[in-house]
Order: C-alpha cells, then sequence, then structure tokens
C-alpha cells in the first residue's frame, strides 16, 4: 500500500475572546493509504470539518496551524508551502466536496463550464478538451446524457444529479485524495446510498484515497475500510470497520451506537449520551469525554494517550489499559 | 440574471412605462439627428428670434432662431452619453473597489472602506463645482470622468456588502477548494452574482447623474456651448422665459422625464431582486 497522506499531531487555534487561544482540532493524526476509504466520525463542532479545510490550508482566519504540526502529501509538506503554493495542492492533489450541494454550484454558470473551469486551473487543455473531459467525467459519475447536461445550470438539477456534478468538479484535476465532507446528509436516503457507490466505484477504478467525513455511522458501515471517531477536536477511537462495529471500544463510541435505532431485535429505548458537547473553548481537563462518560473513574482526570486495545484498533481511554491487564483479558 | 430581472421589471407597470421611454429616448437620441433638422444649420439671419410652436418647428425656436425640438435631440445625445459613461466608470470602480473589499477583508478591506467613508463626506456637487470653476471650460472628456470618479462610492459599499454575504456561500468556498486564484474568485464567481444589485445601481445612477450634468451646465459649468445639453438649454432660455417659454420649457420637461424613467425602472428592478423588501 502507498501512503499518500500523513496527518500528524494537527494542531489548530484560534484567539478566545477572553485573550489566548483555543483548539478546536488538538492534536489529531491520521494516514490515507491509496484507494483507501477512512471516516472521520463526530458530532457537529468535534473539529472534523476543520480538518478536513487544513488538508487544503483552507483555514479560515484568524485560525492558525500550530507550526509543529504535520500534513505530509507523499513527498510535500504541505503546511510549508507559502504564498500562491497551496493553490497547486487544491483540487490538483486534494478535491473535495461539500455538505449541501444545492448551494455548492455557482447558480450562474453552466454545469460544464464549472466542470471545465477546476479542469483548466490545473491541466493545460484547450477549451474543446476541457469540455470533452467534463463529458467524460459527467458520463463517470453516472449521469445520463452527459452530452447535454453540460449545458444545463445547476437549478436544471435534482440533488443528486448537483452532488454527482459536485464530484465530476473536484475530480476534475485527477486528485490522488477526495475528501468527501458530510456528502449525503443533504440527500434523500435512496440517493444517498447512489452517492455513496459512486463514490466507492471512483475509489476502485480510479484508485482514489476517500477521507469520508461525516456524523453518520449507517454511511461508515461497507463503505470506509478504516474509522476515526473525533470527539473534543481529538480522535478518540481508531479501526478497521469491521472491528469498530463488532467491539467499539470507546465509551463515547458505545454512547454513539446506543444511540442509533436498529431494524433488528426487540424495540428499545434509545440510550442517548448524557449532557452535550462542551465548546471548544472550554474542553474539559483530563478525558475530555470524562463529565458525560458513564465509565470515568479516578485515572480520566489525566489525559489519555490513544491505546491499544486490539491490533490497529486504539481508544483515547484509560479503560484501555484495564482492558490489556491480565484481569481484564476475559472481555477479550 | 439580467435578462430575468428585467423581465420582472417589465412586469410592473412603473417598470414598463420607464423602460419604453428609455428605450424610446435611446432610439431618439441614436437615430433622431439624421432625420431632424441640424440646427446649425438653421440659422434664419433675416428672422433671428424665437418662433412659437408650429409646423415646422414642433417645440418651436430660440433665440437664435435654432430649431429647438433638434437641440433637445441632440441634447438628449449628450446628456445620455455623459451619463452612460459617467455611469459605466463609476459602476465598475464601486464594484471592483466593493468586490476586493468585501472578499479580502481585513486590513485591505478596512483601508479602502475608511477611504470611502473620507470620500463620502466630501459634498460631490461641491467639489465638481470648485474643480470646474477653478478649471474653466473644461473638455466634455473631463467632465464625464470627473462625474464618474466622484459617484462609486456608496455602489462600493453596497457591493462589499454583496461581496461579504456571497463569499461565504458553499460555491465560493468549493471554487476556493478547487484551486482558483483569488482574482478568478472575484471576477468570476463574485461579480457575475452581484450582476444585480450592479444593474439597480447603475440605472439609479443615470438618472443623479443627468440631473447633476444638468445643474452643472445650467450653472455654465458643465457642457460648454454650442454643444447642447439640456441643462445648458434651460441656461439658454433664462433670458427669454417670459416671451419664449417653449425654449426651456421642453428640455426642462425632458429632464423630468428621463429621471423619472430611469428611478421608476430602477425601484422596479430593485423590487424583483428583492421581494422581500418592496
Amino acid at each position: 500500500m502507498t501512503r499518500v497522506l500523513d496527518v500528524r499531531d494537527l494542531r489548530i487555534s484560534f484567539p478566545a475572546p477572553g485573550g489566548g487561544r483555543f483548539h478546536p482540532v488538538d492534536g489529531v493524526s491520521f494516514t490515507l493509504d491509496r484507494g483507501e476509504t477512512l471516516a472521520l466520525v463526530g458530532e457537529s463542532g468535534c473539529g472534523k470539518s476543520l480538518t478536513s479545510l487544513a488538508l487544503l490550508r483552507l483555514v479560515p482566519p484568524p485560525g492558525r496551524i500550530d507550526p509543529a504540526s504535520v500534513i505530509r502529501l507523499r513527498d510535500t509538506d504541505v503546511l510549508a508551502l507559502e504564498g500562491e503554493a497551496p493553490r497547486q495542492v487544491r483540487g490538483r492533489r486534494i478535491g473535495m466536496i461539500f455538505q449541501d450541494p444545492m448551494t455548492s454550484l455557482n447558480p450562474v454558470f453552466t454545469v460544464g463550464d464549472q466542470i471545465a473551469e477546476g479542469v483548466r486551473a490545473h491541466l493545460r487543455v484547450t477549451k474543446a478538451e476541457a469540455r470533452e473531459r467534463a463529458r467524460g467525467l459527467l458520463q463517470e459519475v453516472g449521469i445520463p446524457d452527459p452530452a447535454e447536461r453540460l449545458d444545463a445550470y445547476p437549478h436544471q438539477l435534482s440533488g443528486g444529479m448537483r452532488q454527482r456534478v459536485m464530484i465530476a468538479i473536484a475530480l476534475s484535476a485527477e486528485p490522488e485524495i477526495l475528501v468527501a465532507d458530510e456528502p449525503t446528509t443533504a440527500l434523500d436516503v435512496t440517493v444517498q446510498a447512489q452517492i455513496l457507490e459512486v463514490l466507492d466505484q471512483l475509489r476502485r477504478t480510479r484508485g482514489m484515497a476517500v477521507l469520508l467525513i461525516t456524523h453518520d455511522l449507517g454511511i461508515v458501515a461497507g463503505r470506509a475500510d478504516r474509522v476515526a471517531v473525533m470527539y473534543a477536536g481529538q480522535i478518540v477511537e481508531e479501526a478497521t470497520t469491521a472491528d469498530l462495529f463488532a467491539r467499539p471500544s470507546h465509551p463515547y463510541t458505545q454512547g454513539l451506537f446506543a444511540s442509533v435505532p436498529r431494524i433488528s431485535g426487540p424495540v428499545q429505548r434509545l440510550t442517548p449520551i448524557r449532557g452535550t458537547v462542551p465548546p471548544p473553548t472550554a474542553w474539559p481537563t483530563g478525558c475530555r469525554f470524562r463529565p458525560r462518560c458513564p465509565q470515568a473513574f479516578e485515572k480520566s482526570e489525566q489525559p489519555p494517550e490513544l491505546l491499544p486495545v486490539g491490533p490497529g484498533h486504539r481508544i483515547r481511554c484509560w479503560l484501555a489499559e484495564r482492558a490489556a491487564a491480565p484481569s481484564g483479558s476475559a472481555t477479550r | 440574471m439580467i435578462a430575468d430581472l428585467l423581465r420582472a421589471a417589465w412586469r410592473t407597470p412603473g417598470g414598463r412605462a420607464g423602460l419604453v421611454f428609455l428605450v424610446f429616448l435611446v432610439l431618439l437620441a441614436l437615430l433622431g439627428p439624421l432625420v431632424l433638422p441640424d440646427p446649425f444649420q438653421q440659422f434664419d439671419l433675416v428672422e433671428l428670434q424665437s418662433a412659437p410652436p408650429s409646423g415646422p418647428h414642433p417645440f418651436g425656436t430660440d433665440q437664435l432662431s435654432r430649431d429647438v425640438l433638434s437641440r433637445v435631440v441632440n441634447g438628449a445625445r449628450v446628456s445620455l452619453a455623459v451619463a452612460g459613461i459617467a455611469v459605466a466608470l463609476s459602476v465598475t470602480l464601486g464594484a471592483v473597489v466593493g468586490l476586493v473589499a468585501g472578499y479580502l477583508g481585513g486590513g485591505v478591506d478596512a483601508v479602502l472602506m475608511r477611504l470611502v467613508d473620507g470620500a463620502m463626506a466630501v459634498p460631490r456637487l461641491f467639489l465638481l463645482l470648485v474643480v470646474l470653476a477653478v478649471a474653466s471650460r473644461v473638455p466634455l472628456a473631463v467632465l464625464i470622468v470627473l462625474i464618474g470618479t466622484t459617484g462609486w462610492f456608496a455602489t462600493s459599499r453596497l457591493i462589499r456588502a454583496e461581496a461579504l454575504r456571497l463569499r461565504e456561500e458553499t460555491y465560493v468556498r468549493a471554487a476556493e477548494a478547487l484551486g482558483a486564484s483569488r482574482r478568478r474568485i472575484i471576477f468570476r464567481h463574485l461579480l457575475v452574482n452581484t450582476a444585480g444589485p450592479l444593474l439597480v445601481a447603475a440605472t439609479l445612477g443615470v438618472g443623479d447623474v443627468i440631473l447633476l450634468e444638468a445643474g452643472l451646465s445650467f450653472l455654465g459649468l458643465g457642457v460648454q456651448p454650442p454643444t447642447p445639453s439640456w441643462g445648458g438649454m434651460i441656461l439658454d432660455a433664462r433670458p427669454v422665459l417670459e416671451s419664449a417659454p417653449w425654449v426651456g420649457i421642453f428640455p426642462g420637461v425632458m429632464i423630468t422625464l428621463t429621471v423619472l424613467a430611469t428611478n421608476l425602472v430602477g425601484d422596479a428592478l430593485r423590487d424583483a431582486l428583492d421581494p422581500r423588501g418592496a
């Protein structure tokens, strides 16, 4: 497997209202291999979207990426790029699609124009070639009659079609990585499945790496190879998808699963996680999930590291130590 | 987008009346001088006097025996050209400054907007009066530039507000994520999406500039004779206002109707742009 993206200890800070700085993203590390899908899962405000913007150096001012952070795109040190250089990453190395396809397209340009714009921003091709590429891309993302759709305006397309167009735009400069930030949240469930299928197909045919950002565990199952669960600016659990669904180990992940309704089995009351997500200006000390955690104990007052609970499976929780201890081996 | 707006304005009675009049006026200004008698060829040296409206001179003649109708039509040419070019200049300046300030934000925005604040504190009419009075007999092109470069401040503020709103739109962020340059985002993605407010500002601006130019010309500081302009014609009519009122009335009516028409169209466009604000 070729490693295409390596994010290490990403910290993003904003000035706090009362002086000083707070960190909505606080020490996030993950890697992405060619042809792999990694899901970044978490609630609103956990820092997952900000993390994805940092990959493109698009953290909105006055936000700042901590200088000790590392974002490596194969051999490119993304955080060392200066001036106009980050534009060479945007679209060309990493393509991005956004949550709401209804507002992601400029209403006054045709679909073909907007795809061709991406092609011509990075690749040296003529207008006619760009248009031909745009047609090919529309076909690739499964839009019927692509040649006619090139001249359609966004308002003439349905939400699902527009999201396909967005994917085509994100693909226009042939990036190695596709970041999909809540790509299906605004869509009907049936359309969701189609869009996810398109993403999966592109991953297979193009060998692209996909970073799927979502709050919905349901769309992770069967689509992602690995999952990283984020809470309060940190990754709290990472595992292969199968492992995570079989053995969610961090109390927060367990809480997420307990609050998802199940179609099979007896009808049960959903168990929500008590309390609410703390604001990034006031992350709790020690384990950040401690105030809401049903299993918190004395040691939770110290900030936990990511600790292994199985092969390729780590949680940011001191319970991992207990599980690893001989007395806890029965839980295996 | 612009076509949609014009269509919506056409559906309102005021907008339709204004559009009809403006189209008529533009056609008159373009084609009228070709069919009407040349005012400069009208000197009747035998009878150098103003005649009341009659068959050959529907608007009468002025005290130099020039055909008032021909002068009004030629004046329309001048007044519309001055207004059109000056407004094009000021709308362009306003759009560029507003979009740059609004999209870039931060220090650039602060500096540009403080400059605009300062410029807006200077009364435009007095500034123009002083400059024109000192320079005396300014060529038409310079007059147009002076009017155009002093009329964009309010537009820049309006467009800056639009840019502040638009830069948060997902499609702008999507364009950034695609590696578009700042220039491309400003002049492609933002500019076309501010076409509506710009059209409204331009339409209302034309009325303003026609009034301004008429006022300046009436004071003898604007368009210089023998070039006919509506304001200048009223100035010429002042000594004979009692004996030959038609010399001043017709250009005065044209000024009023033209400004009324631009305001009607401007209001209709604005309502079409923002139905909630109507």
